[in-house]
């Protein structure tokens, strides 16, 4: 029997032949990372278990994201302890305000991660980077505490899900888009355990960007990671931005699939999941007219070159509808300056959105966009639970960058077809 | 042999952990000013419920969401003693047991536990009785060592004695 990208990822770092879905093993982790809210309590659990050097200063990566620059004492305070610590155990990879961004768009632009890696990290959505073919787990702060002192983790060997998606999408339709319309047939809880695959001829035309849209909404469905097949592409950024040679990781032709899903990207529709469920999606045209006071673009989701690319083409040359406050965070420092080289940032500006610093910003709910009693948000991030964007009688509709400049255009929710 | 009795506390299916701990509260460390905060948009009266109910019983992929520990903290600061649901999101689990939080798999327990049973849950073996109905719930074994990660009372204390071994 063959084998799947996460068997094959899981039996060489616990050192063994094959493994079976179900199987519980201890695994060396090749990298872990941490953000501004999970490192401190990680960093002082980890003192606590009575460790006292990190298992490794070059394989720890620490990025603030969640509430940067500071908001308050609170967060402050605890940025401090984070810096302090960093300091003292002379971890490598820190990027601090100013420096990085989202945490996991970091580590894809700093060469942190390749395929085959077992990539352990104090935040739900770290199944961003199986974009780059690796196996990649969140985790809370007592876990992260345990790699940080030993390297290792215990991992139940997850059954693997695959997605074989023929076609090309049909732009304005994004990658948004598909991986709404799979959480929409898999449901909330439909991958519990499960590690998802993506591949097939959509995946290959997709940047590593796009591909990391998807990889990061596996976590809506449950699941442990996602993964899309590597290929040349990746081989390829790896390699001539950072000189990595990692061979690709694939699964067999023979390997076990508990299921099995065949899509045709043309045939997706603009997607939007309504509140307040993740798996709650319908097409836009369900949801057309409903009236919006904010749009937001940004997040680990969708704050990458890609998107900023789309909301700026929709919104040259036109105005964003008075009623409606257009939020705009980059992904990271290096998105920023590409926006801004590109001239993304001017016609963003023009059309009346404002530019936040590269952050999490209003996706958590945590600062930069947090929503008033009533109010109403598209916004291009990940979750739509009550109050997670601010106050529980607050509503956010989940969508593409496409579908969110072309209803902050509007007003309410617009198909962004009309504009493109 | 130690055991809890206490009235089961009904949840639904898909209980978030912005459910559970709003995202505002995260630059918290205080575990007791977590827990005041704990379910404090979608039910405030649970606050009050946890001093007599402290069994959470609830459906299908508890915890889902964030990977936040805060939830599993604020939790059992407020007084949880367990939590008997369907299914986990997989993150809540593993953060659970590093609290010492126990949380136990049981398939069907919403239509076998009311509101406000009472519930008893051996610590040795992890058995559970539904004392107000007299019925067994089909509790799903507890792999050995998360047992002893739960008995040592968490992932601190466990990876304190047992380095070694990990």
């Amino acid at each position: 029997m063959g084998q799947t990208i996460s068997e094959k990822i899981l039996a060489r770092a616990s050192g063994k032949k094959t493994v079976s879905p179900g199987e519980v093993v201890k695994a060396n982790v090749d990298i872990l990372m941490v953000n501004d809210v999970t490192a401190p309590p990680a960093f002082e659990a980890f003192e606590q278990m009575g460790f006292e050097k990190v298992w490794d200063v070059d394989r720890v990566v620490v990025g603030l994201d969640h509430v940067v620059p500071a908001c308050d004492i609170k967060s402050a305070t605890m940025n401090k302890a984070t810096r302090d610590f960093v300091r003292k155990q002379g971890i490598k990879h820190f990027y601090d305000v100013g420096r990085g961004g989202i945490c996991h768009q970091i580590m894809q632009e700093k060469g942190l991660v390749w395929p085959g890696m077992v990539l352990v990290g104090a935040d739900s959505h770290t199944c961003t980077s199986g974009a780059l073919g690796a196996f990649c787990v969140g985790v809370g702060q007592s876990d992260a505490a345990a790699v940080l002192g030993t390297g290792r983790l215990w991992f139940r060997v997850p059954g693997t899900f695959r997605f074989e998606v023929e076609g090309a999408l049909r732009s304005p339709v994004m990658s948004k888009d598909l991986i709404l319309h799979i959480i929409g047939q898999v449901g909330a809880d439909g991958a519990v355990y499960k590690a998802l695959e993506f591949a097939g001829p959509a995946f290959e035309r997709m940047s590593i960007g796009e591909r990391m849209t998807v990889a990061n909404m596996s976590i809506e469905a449950s699941a442990k990671t996602g993964i899309v097949e590597p290929d040349r592409k990746v081989s390829d950024y790896l390699e001539t931005r950072f000189n990595i040679q990692a061979p690709l990781v694939k699964s067999d032709k023979d390997a076990y699939f508990e299921k099995k899903w065949t899509l045709d990207a043309s045939k997706i529709e603009p997607k939007v999941a309504a509140p307040f469920r993740v798996d709650n999606v319908k097409s836009v045209s369900e949801v057309e007219g409903t009236e919006v006071d904010q749009a937001f673009v940004g997040s680990c989701t969708n704050g990458r070159i890609e998107d900023l690319r789309m909301t700026a083409k929709i919104v040259d040359g036109r105005k964003v509808h008075e009623r409606v406050r257009l939020i705009v965070a980059p992904a990271s420092m290096e998105v920023y300056s590409q926006a801004l080289g590109e001239g993304l940032l001017g016609k963003l500006t023009e059309a009346g959105a404002i530019i936040c610093g590269p952050s999490c910003a209003a996706c958590p709910g945590m600062s930069n966009g947090i929503l008033a009693p009533g109010e109403v948000c598209i916004s291009s991030s990940n979750r739509n639970f009550l109050s997670r964007m601010g106050h529980k009688d607050s509503k956010v509709y989940l969508a593409s960058p496409a579908t969110v400049a072309a209803s902050a255009l509007n007003g309410k929710i617009t198909d962004p077809r009309v504009f493109a | 042999m130690t055991k809890i009795v206490s009235k089961a506390l009904s949840m639904g299916d898909d209980v978030d952990t912005d459910m559970i701990l709003p995202a505002r509260y995260l630059m918290i460390m205080d575990e007791s000013e977590l827990a005041s905060h704990a379910f404090e948009d979608m039910k405030p009266e649970f606050r009050k419920k946890f001093e007599t109910n402290k069994i959470i019983v609830a459906g299908r992929n508890f915890g889902c969401g964030s990977s936040r520990e805060h939830a599993p903290i604020a939790l059992r600061k407020a007084g949880i003693k367990a939590i008997i649901a369907e299914s986990y999101a997989r993150i809540f689990y593993r953060n659970a047991v590093n609290q010492g939080m126990i949380v136990l798999e049981a398939e069907n327990v919403s239509s076998l536990v009311r509101d406000g049973d009472d519930i008893e849950v051996d610590l040795d073996t992890f058995k559970v009785v539904n004392i107000t109905k007299g019925v067994a719930l089909p509790v799903r074994e507890v792999p050995k060592f998360m047992a002893e990660i739960l008995k040592a009372g968490g992932l601190v204390n466990y990876l304190r004695d047992h380095k070694d071994e990990w």
